[in-house]
């Protein structure tokens, strides 16, 4: 491969596609919309379906903050593409609770005082329901392990990891 | 991020003709690296073809009894995979160590394999890089260099590979099967990774039009006598300073066959067969282990702010050797460091704690 001068560069030239039509099963409701590209799974649910909840922090796979289920896998919104994820079942932090009564996660969030200012919260349980349901945390060693990817500059980390252990052990079947 | 096409792949051979046919196109899989790298500017793709969908994310026996690991298996899924844990647990540790439960979630194994360095300077378009921009130069050389390479280095280049699964995979003697426009190869391991040479922008043999489509196992796991210890600056979700993936065949206290895979230290996971050969029906020992690494540290050459990494990887070496001779590998959960420590005794070889 050539060196690229700055000049080639300037003259590279991107192309202008159409936008795309993307259904995404977001909470439990089918949603179509078009987008582009390049537009990330958390610009979608923020910027096209108004679902704000789901936070952007570093938007570079750091933080955690934007964790959302795809599929029923936690993953990082800000690294994936809208259009990969046509026809996936997304579940964010809106979609945890049913009707007025909180999930598990989030009562115990609130019982634990898991929290300061709130912004990596919606990450940090959804980041939780994937860990339940993968059923590799048993201890709170391990429980700190896999809750790595959700970092909360308030530190509440003792009482986030209390409160997934509270759930943990209230769920047998969350267990292995 | 800059705009781009998109396409999708319906079979490996559409993926070949459409990556073949469009030079400014990469393929993109669970794009952990790849969408960061857009984002930076560093790389400024003008398609991505999604070969997200392809039959590759299978797990499967090989006729001489090793593992075919299909390109598109999550890092999650090979973590947990029981074959895996059961033949091959010095893979499963590795992949433990490395990134988040989120990202193990979305990277592939193929993708694992061509992520590119985090050298600040490679991420930061502000800076000169070879690697980034062939002939621009190394800002790293003179600069922070505090993560960079201790071995194989060059002077225009002394980035590290990031992986944690490629060291265990270079430990273990892995093959990379790859499909390009003429057919299928095979690529042994340690000639897949490149050093940087005169050439930094080339992290691989890979070739522009080639297409990874699974990881191969060799039969001999070394699932006993085996660990993979990860040094880094926090306890998780943190590249390497050092990492050394260790598996031994002892009989009688004796080493039949020695592997010693370093990670964070060069542009390719480092292995050095000789110190290894040298190991061969020697005792596992301290004294051993000792001249091993001193051996596979001999050329070390530390740059103003890593010098301390040659010290740590001497160390860690001898730790990891000794962790998994007395088959106590390293827990990737509980953080304090296992087995016992080398001035505890001279015979490496007692039983599990």
């Amino acid at each position: 491969m050539a060196p690229r001068s700055a000049a080639a560069k300037s003259a590279e030239k991107f192309p202008t596609p159409a936008k795309l039509t993307v259904t995404l099963v977001v909470n439990g409701i089918e949603r179509k919309l078009a987008v582009a590209p390049w537009t990330t799974l958390l610009d979608a649910l923020r910027q096209h379906l108004d679902l704000t909840g789901t936070k952007k922090g570093c938007d570079h796979g750091q933080c955690g903050a934007c964790t959302v289920l795809v599929d029923g896998r936690r993953i990082n919104s800000c690294l994936a593409l809208a259009v990969m994820k046509d026809g996936a079942q997304v579940t964010t932090i809106e979609g945890l609770a049913q009707g007025a009564t909180l999930h598990a996660l989030q009562a115990a969030f609130v019982e634990h005082d898991a929290f300061q200012c709130g912004y990596c919260t919606p990450g940090q349980i959804c980041s939780a329901a994937g860990l339940l349901a993968e059923g590799r945390a048993k201890t709170p060693d391990e429980i700190r392990e896999l809750m790595s990817g959700n970092i909360c500059r308030c530190g509440a980390y003792p009482n986030i990891v209390a409160a997934i252990e509270t759930v943990l052990s209230a769920k047998p079947e969350g267990r292995r | 991020m800059n705009n781009f096409e998109y396409s999708r792949a319906a079979d490996v051979a559409e993926a070949v003709r459409q990556i073949a046919a469009d030079p400014g196109a990469k393929f993109i899989a669970g794009g952990t690296n790849l969408i960061d790298l857009m984002k930076e500017n560093v790389a400024r793709p003008t398609r991505l073809i999604d070969i997200s969908r392809l039959p590759l994310s299978r797990v499967e026996d090989t006729k001489d009894g090793g593992l075919r690991i299909g390109a598109l298996v999550p890092n999650s899924d090979l973590a947990y995979h029981p074959q895996v844990e059961a033949r091959y647990p010095l893979l499963a540790s590795a992949l433990l160590a490395g990134a988040s439960a989120q990202l193990r979630n979305m990277a592939s194994t193929g993708g694992n394999l061509l992520q590119r360095t985090r050298c600040y300077y490679f991420y930061d378009t502000a800076t000169p890089c070879n690697k980034r921009e062939p002939g621009s130069g190394c800002a790293a050389v003179d600069g922070v260099n505090r993560m960079h390479a201790i071995l194989g280095t060059s002077p225009h280049c002394i980035a590290t590979h990031p992986s944690d699964m490629c060291v265990a995979l270079a430990a273990l003697d892995a093959r990379v099967l790859v499909t390009g426009p003429g057919g299928e190869r095979a690529i042994a391991f340690e000639d897949f990774h490149r050093l940087p040479g005169d050439t930094p922008h080339l992290d691989t043999s890979l070739a522009a039009d080639e297409i990874i489509t699974a990881v191969e196992l060799p039969p001999k796991g070394f699932a006993r006598n085996y660990t993979y210890l990860k040094i880094r600056d926090r306890l998780s979700y943190a590249f390497a300073l050092v990492s050394v993936a260790a598996a031994l065949d002892l009989k009688d206290g004796r080493i039949q066959e020695a592997r010693i895979a370093l990670g964070g230290v060069a542009h390719k996971p480092w292995r050095d067969r000789e110190a290894e050969a040298r190991l061969k029906d020697e005792p596992a020992t301290r004294e051993a282990f000792t001249r091993a690494a001193d051996a596979i540290l001999r050329n070390a050459r530390g740059f103003s702010h890593n010098a301390f990494k040659i010290e740590l990887a001497r160390r860690t070496i001898l730790r990891a050797l000794s962790q998994a001779a007395q088959a106590s590998p390293q827990s990737q959960s509980d953080k304090r460091i296992a087995g016992k420590t080398p001035q505890e005794n001279t015979s490496e070889t007692g039983r599990p704690r």
